[in-house]
This record gives C-alpha cells, structure tokens and sequence, in this order.
C-alpha cells in the first residue's frame, strides 16, 4: 500500500517535472518557520515542564528555536541556490569574463563568485584555468575573494541571526573588497608574480563538454546541494548555536567590550591578526560571532573579525604559494586586510 | 578501458577514487585505473573543478561526486 503511493507520487512527480514535490513541500515549510517559536514553547514549558524565566530553561529555549529556525532557512535557500547554480559553471563563468576590461571585469567576476559553484579545494585548478584564458590576474583574484566570502550560507545565518540589515551590509562591503582589491592587484601589475611554470600549461582549451539538463534535472541538483551541504555544516551550526545558547545567560555582558569595543582602535586590526591565522567556513564562525556582539564586541570589529577568518586562512595561503610567489601572495593578504580594516572602522563609527 | 580520476588530494577526490573501483569491480569490467594527483597533468585535461573522472582519455565529469547509478552508467 505504502509502496504503491509512494510510486504513484513518485510517477506524478515526474509528469510535472519535478516542480511537485517543491511545491508540495512548500506549505509545510512555511507552517512550520511560523510556528517554531510555539513548538518550542510547547516543548520548553509543557512537555518537559520547566519553570519558565529560570536560566536553564531560557537557554535551552533559545537552542530549540533557534537550531530548526536557521536549518529551515538553510534548507530553503541552498535549495534555491542549488537550482540558480546549476545555470552556471566554471568554464561559463570563464568564458563570460574573457576579454572584459578591468574594472567591468572585477565587478562581473566578484558577481559570478556568488554564483559559481567553488570549492576552496578547487582553488589551484580554477587559477591556472582562467590564467590560461587570458584572464588578467586581478579578475581572477576578485572572483577567488567573493567567491568563498559571499554565499548563501553567510547571508542565511546573517539574516537567521543578525537580520537582513547586517547581512546586506556584508554581502555589500565583502564584495566591494572583493571588486577593489582584485583591481588594485591588476592595478599593481602582479602577473610576473606568477610561479613561471603556471604560463607553460597548455591546458587543452576545448574544455569540458556542457551538461545537459532538463528542468527536473535542475531540481535534482537543488535536493543535491541540500543534501550535500546541509550534511556537512549541521554539526558546526548545532556546535556554534549551543555555544551562543550557552554563552547567552552564562558569560557576563560587556565582557569583551572592553578590549574589543567601539572605543579602542586597535580592536578592529587585534581582531583581524586573530582571525588571519583561524581557519572556518561561514557556517563555523557566524554563530560564534553572534555571541561576541552579545558580550560587547562592536560591530564593525566583529565584521572584520569573521571577514578574516573566511577570507583569509593560512591552509590557502599555503595552497596558493604553489602558483604564485611570496611577493604577489604578500600584495593579495596585505589588500584584503587593508580593505577589512576599512569596512571594520567605518561600521564602529558610523554605526 | 582506462580510467583516470583526477584530483588534488581533498576528502572528495579520494572518495571518488575508491567508488571508481567499487563501482568497477562490482560492473566486473577490465579496466586500469589511475588517480593524477599532479597539478600539471591535471591541467591538460582542461578540468577547473576536482574531482573528475576521465575515461579513455575524455573527461565524462568534474566539480562533483556522481550518485552510485550515475557512476555505473558513465563507466559503462
């Protein structure tokens, strides 16, 4: 019986090429994001029966809704990216950014860095790629900067846990770094910064050949990078949440304030010298964040601080040295954190 | 036939890698398989995006680990 529904759901599914299940999905979706903030309470205050206003009880509150809030979330986007992501691929991305001048170039690089489907481990390959096409080497560096910096994963963990005004203000400042420091690079003219064995490639220019896909194809791809994604950050997102819930009640406000604060200076260039050496993706840092700009941290350094640490890591610099040498390596960290240290003062003093 | 899996040395490129004969063993068909793990020759196939899989000498998929099914399928 079971069975049988499942193959007649199954077989409609794909009579309306994959858009049913999506839709059917939908609704529960919503009904459920409306009505965490109940469900938590029937479990906090009826199922377990804890005495409301304590600290414990509070806490554990803020983790049970706070945990199914950001994985919705998480799950609607990366579907939707998924699906955006499977219009576009690296040797498009390529392809589109040939021959365009440099400031047009940075601005349409850093845009397809959101977009592109990357993967840090694919850093190498990506560079020597687009090097071989011609690509002037500031281009490629904005790309290489948003692309890891800017995605959906940051924004929905911004908006789940700061609102939309500070994650436009990251997605707006993170690409900006991004545009201007790949075009102060191509500026400096790096590219006989080059390791010399990268212009000797003869990649074999054809490429790869393009899928094709159809509509449900493209569907598939969303519940994918679901499934992909959502499977390896959950851990980091529950690890980080536990710890913001932990640290909500339990670690006294403004205990940061006074070292990392608006009122000293040196905060924002302190938090960037600690973040350089950490190594995270969005998924790890931004609850941890949360927590710091709860203690007192401002916001700005707090920027600054996650900037570092997604932008700049020092397993990629080690990668990167492959290809390029220290002098262009030294350009590339000294722009962006430049460029970090900017975004971080204008937010403690502006805001 | 002659396979070639392509990749740096990430968790997803070894992972390929050990599907790749999985899948070749249990398809029980005659075939060499090499993974390239050198920058260079990985180049030359054009690849931007690892893993990827390469089958007598052209590349049938990179950027992503293909499902059980789909695997079988593209090697045989």
């Amino acid at each position: 019986m079971v069975k049988e529904m499942r193959e007649k759901v199954i077989a409609l599914n794909r009579k309306t090429n994959g858009w049913l299940l999506p839709l059917l999905m939908l609704p529960v979706w919503v009904l459920l994001y409306m009505n965490l903030q109940n469900i938590a309470d029937l479990i906090i205050d009826d199922v377990v029966g804890m005495t409301a206003g304590k600290h414990l009880t509070e806490t554990l509150r803020f983790f049970i809704f706070e945990v199914p809030k950001v994985m919705l979330l998480l799950v609607l986007i990366i579907f939707g990216v998924g699906i955006i992501r499977s219009y576009f691929s690296t040797e498009k991305t390529r392809k589109m950014l040939q021959g365009k001048s440099l400031l047009t170039g940075n601005v349409m690089s850093a845009l397809l860095g959101i977009v592109t489907p990357f993967c840090s481990c694919s850093a190498i390959p990506l560079f020597l790629g687009f090097v071989e096409a011609g690509i002037p080497i500031g281009v490629t560096f904005s790309f290489l900067i948003a692309a890891p910096m800017v995605n959906e994963v940051a924004l929905v963990l911004l908006v789940g846990l700061f609102g939309w005004k500070v994650a436009l203000i990251y997605v707006a400042t993170g690409l900006t770094i991004a545009i201007l420091s790949g075009w102060l690079i191509g500026k400096l003219k790096m590219e006989k910064y080059v390791a010399d064995w990268v212009y000797n490639v003869k990649a074999n220019a054809e490429g790869v050949e393009e899928e094709r896909l159809s509509f449900s194809d493209r569907i598939q791809k969303g519940f994918d990078s679901v499934r992909e994604i959502v499977g390896k950050i959950w851990i980091y997102i529950i690890i980080g949440i536990a710890v913001g819930a932990g640290a909500h009640g339990y670690v006294p406000e403004d205990f940061l304030g006074s070292l990392l604060g608006k009122e000293n200076w040196y905060g924002v260039p302190l938090a960037i010298l600690m973040g350089v050496p950490m190594y995270s993706n969005a998924a790890g840092i931004i609850p941890i964040v949360s927590v710091l700009i709860e203690k007192g941290v401002s916001l700005g350094t707090a920027l600054a601080f996650m900037m570092s640490v997604i932008a700049l890591s020092l397993p990629e610099i080690i990668i990167l040295k492959k290809v390029l040498k220290w002098q262009l390596i030294a350009a590339f960290v000294g722009i962006v954190a430049a460029g970090i240290v900017i975004v971080g003062f204008i937010f403690n003093y502006v805001m | 036939m002659d396979i070639k899996v392509l990749g740096t040395g990430c968790a997803k490129c070894k992972k390929l890698e050990q599907l790749t004969r999985t899948a070749v063993s249990e398809l029980g068909i005659e075939a060499t398989i090499e993974k390239v793990e050198d920058i260079y020759k990985i180049m030359q196939f054009g690849v931007m995006n690892t893993p990827a899989l390469v089958v007598d000498g052209k590349v049938v998929m990179s950027g992503r680990l293909p499902g059980d099914k789909e695997l079988k399928e593209l090697l045989s």
